[in-house]
């Protein structure tokens, strides 16, 4: 293809005193950041949640809006041009996989790309071929990209990046989504396509151990505007790995400990599930013959793939889906005057017998403060004003707040919308909580407080049931773990593993 | 997603061009709806007649997807009949109801004409899919790139709309709050999903630019929307079968274009 040159070489970076502020807020995002990064560089950035990572890499991959969406200053470029004048020669992968995909069709996602850059029609499908090889997804160009699971989804991001054939690949926490095995699927195919390519990549994740052999040089921005720390991983994580681990980085020498907890004995049955099926659709299980106890002061964790059903599971479990087949029983203790089975509870009084924290947090959001969030509960329960206020107060502080109380909840930061996710729950002091991924794409500091404050609870007597891909969580916090198993037909089944 | 997937047709009026799928249903309907006989109608439903069998639909298929039009004109001719225009013999009155001569005339030309109009539009249009149509849009009718595409892309978020609507539903009952006020509930649930899909669309919209999307509407396609000689086939049939509805009704004396 003589028409279209050959791009493959990596891209140069410069920022000199670069900064930006949204529009919208009175701080700056980042500011006073100089940055020389040559082609072919391997860098991971890394800072503290707040410090402008993504800032960074959506303003190289020239996505962060004009004028209208904030104020710039200094200079950003991408082989010496702005980075908007460099479109095509970056490529940007994001934390969603949802929302990364573009097309209904495989093989056309991996295109779109290519067509917008306006690449011959043959040489596009010859690169869709090679991308999707090099990310290693074995699928048809005509399957359906809906169907794909998450880490083939990214993988599939990666592709569509991979055929614009960019001299400098960003990615911004492209594993947070991820459970444990679409981590070391997009990993892997990150590693293949880097040892082919001579492309410059920088990458942004809170858990260091994931990128840290395939990356030759460590930057860590501050909170405050500029570079904190800049030289090799072993380096910069020698020096710096205790304060980046303060500030929510997972720097493996330095992870987070979680506290002991007493295990005492338990405090008497909740829940009990007996040859329950789950599922979506009436008459349609996806898991079945499941048993299980939830007792008091009892932490347990539900694991297993992708779609087994563990998510359903926990919403049965939390009365939100009706069983489809066998029983889901609160004991007296829990059911404390309504009937026994959870479904049928009125909406009011699932708030003090079972509450759920959802995958999503903004799913559960109501309220147009953090405040009056917190208060949806207890005025639901006709609590007074004082109790009310006094309850909320107490929350605010615990889980550090109180600074936002006034804040809109979607305005809020990943890590401060699950805070507020768990602590509406606990506002109507439940005593079996559910928790669907209460982990999923936190940091190392969201992460030790969550654990925290589990235990605490489970410690006084509450049963906290949280569905998991997060092992270090699991040892962390589970008396009893219990895994989704698919089994030969296409219906789970859970077993108890430990 | 599975809302929009196509039956996959391949003979027949499944690979035609979308763009000559959608104009021949265009230009049937609107020439069926100038009028209101029933011979204009039947005429319509008489040539329509091979150009279904031509359309390559299992015959499961083809019921199953054109039920509603199976539903829909009875039960629009029934309606007319028992309260339409009454005119010439009286066969029945209670209350309101008025069945006569004309009542069941303008019944029996509804029928025939929501037939003549509905069974082929379902035919041609649940065989188009949404990124070939898009694809014809573009290269073809040679609209806005970015139009065609932002909304192809749009309509993938339709699946998760529904899952997103879902959660919020049990969320609600989970936060104590499903108990009372059902119109209230749903209205501030409709608003959360609308602010749950702005976000979803900006971060879609952000994943397109960041692959080189909206610079500009030049663009390859990777995908070639072939309009040859069966495209301008389908569309002259469709032409002929209108013309010569109208041309028998209006021989006929039958037509009365509507309004007058």
């Amino acid at each position: 293809m003589p028409s279209f040159p050959s791009r493959s070489g990596g891209a140069a970076v410069r920022a000199r005193g670069w900064g930006w502020r949204h529009a919208s807020r009175r701080a700056w995002s980042v500011s006073d950041l100089d940055l020389a990064i040559q082609p072919g560089e391997r860098v991971l950035l890394l800072g503290a949640s707040g410090a402008g990572k993504s800032t960074v890499l959506s303003a190289l991959a020239g996505v962060l809006g004009d004028a209208d969406e904030g104020e710039t200053r200094g200079e950003l470029t991408v082989d010496g041009s702005t980075p908007d004048a460099a479109r095509g020669r970056v490529g940007l992968l994001l934390q969603d996989p949802d929302s990364q995909v573009i097309l209904a069709r495989v093989g056309d996602d991996v295109a779109f790309g290519c067509e917008n850059l306006r690449v011959p029609r043959d040489e596009i499908w010859r690169r869709v071929t090679a991308s999707l090889d090099a990310v290693g997804l074995d699928v048809p160009l005509d399957a359906s990209t809906s169907d794909l699971s998450g880490g083939q989804k990214q993988r599939l991001a990666l592709a569509g990046v991979l055929a614009m054939r960019p001299g400098l690949l960003l990615l911004d926490e492209p594993t947070a989504n991820l459970d444990p095995d679409g981590v070391r699927e997009v990993r892997d195919a990150v590693a293949r396509v880097l040892a082919h390519s001579e492309a410059t990549l920088i990458v942004v994740e809170h858990r260091v151990d994931v990128w840290r052999d395939l990356v030759d040089r460590v930057v860590v921005l501050a909170p405050r505007g500029g570079v904190l720390a800049d030289g090799t991983p072993n380096d910069v994580l020698g020096r710096q790995g205790a304060a980046l681990a303060d500030s929510g980085v997972w720097v493996t020498e330095h992870a987070p400990v979680a506290p002991r907890r007493e295990r005492g004995a338990e405090r008497g049955g909740l829940l009990r599930a007996a040859d329950l099926a789950v599922g979506r659709a009436a008459g349609r299980a996806i898991a079945s013959g499941i048993a299980l106890d939830v007792a008091a002061g009892t932490a347990t964790a539900i694991t297993g793939p992708n779609g087994a059903g563990k998510s359903t599971l926990g919403l049965t479990l939390a009365g939100l889906l009706p069983p489809v087949s066998g029983s889901l029983t609160a004991t007296p203790l829990l059911a404390d005057g309504v009937r026994t089975s959870p479904i049928r509870w009125r909406s009011r009084d699932l708030l003090t017998r079972i509450g759920t924290v959802f995958q999503d947090p903004e799913h559960q959001f109501l309220a147009s403060t953090v405040r009056s969030e917190l208060e949806v509960g207890p005025r639901a329960l006709g609590l007074s004003s004082a109790e009310m206020t006094a309850r909320v107060d107490e929350l605010l502080a615990r889980l550090r707040l109180d600074a936002l109380a006034d804040a809109n909840p979607f305005t809020l930061s990943g890590g401060e919308k699950r805070r507020l996710s768990v602590a509406t729950v606990l506002a109507t002091r439940p005593r079996v909580l559910v928790l669907d991924e209460p982990t999923f794409g936190q940091d190392a500091r969201t992460w030790r407080e969550l654990v925290q404050l589990l235990s605490a609870l489970v410690t006084d007597g509450s049963a906290v049931v949280s569905i998991t891909h997060d092992e270090h969580f699991v040892r962390a916090l589970a008396d009893r773990e219990f895994r989704m198993m698919r089994g030969s037909g296409a219906v789970a089944r859970l077993e108890e593993v430990r | 997603m599975s809302v929009f997937e196509a039956p996959a047709v391949r003979a027949g009026v499944g690979s035609v061009n979308p763009v000559a799928k959608l104009a021949t249903a265009l230009i049937l309907s609107l020439a069926l709806i100038l009028s209101l006989d029933t011979v204009s109608a039947s005429v319509a439903l008489l040539l329509e007649i091979p150009l279904l069998l031509w359309a390559g639909l299992p015959l499961r298929t083809f019921f199953l997807r054109t039920l509603p039009v199976w539903i829909a004109a009875p039960g629009a001719a029934l309606t007319i009949a028992l309260y339409g225009q009454t005119s010439g013999d009286v066969y029945f009155r209670f209350l309101l109801i008025v069945v006569s001569d004309g009542s069941l005339e303008l019944a029996f030309a509804t029928f025939l004409r929501i037939l003549a109009v509905g069974l082929p539009a379902v035919v041609l249009f649940v065989t188009v899919d949404p990124t070939d149509l898009a694809d014809g849009l573009g290269q073809v009718v040679r609209l806005p790139s970015r139009f065609v595409l932002g909304a192809l892309a749009g309509l993938r978020l339709v699946g998760l709309f529904v899952a997103d609507w879902r959660s919020l539903e049990l969320a609600r009952r989970a936060r104590g709050v499903a108990d009372r006020g059902r119109v209230k509930r749903f209205a501030s649930q409709a608003f959360a999903l609308l602010v749950l899909s702005i976000r979803r669309g900006s971060k879609l919209a952000t994943a397109m630019e960041a692959r080189g999307f909206g610079a500009s509407n030049d663009r390859t396609w990777a995908r070639p929307s072939p309009f040859g000689v069966r495209e301008v086939l389908l569309m002259l049939t469709g032409a002929a079968i209108a013309g010569t509805a109208i041309t028998v009704a209006v021989l006929a004396g039958t037509w009365n274009f509507i309004g007058s």
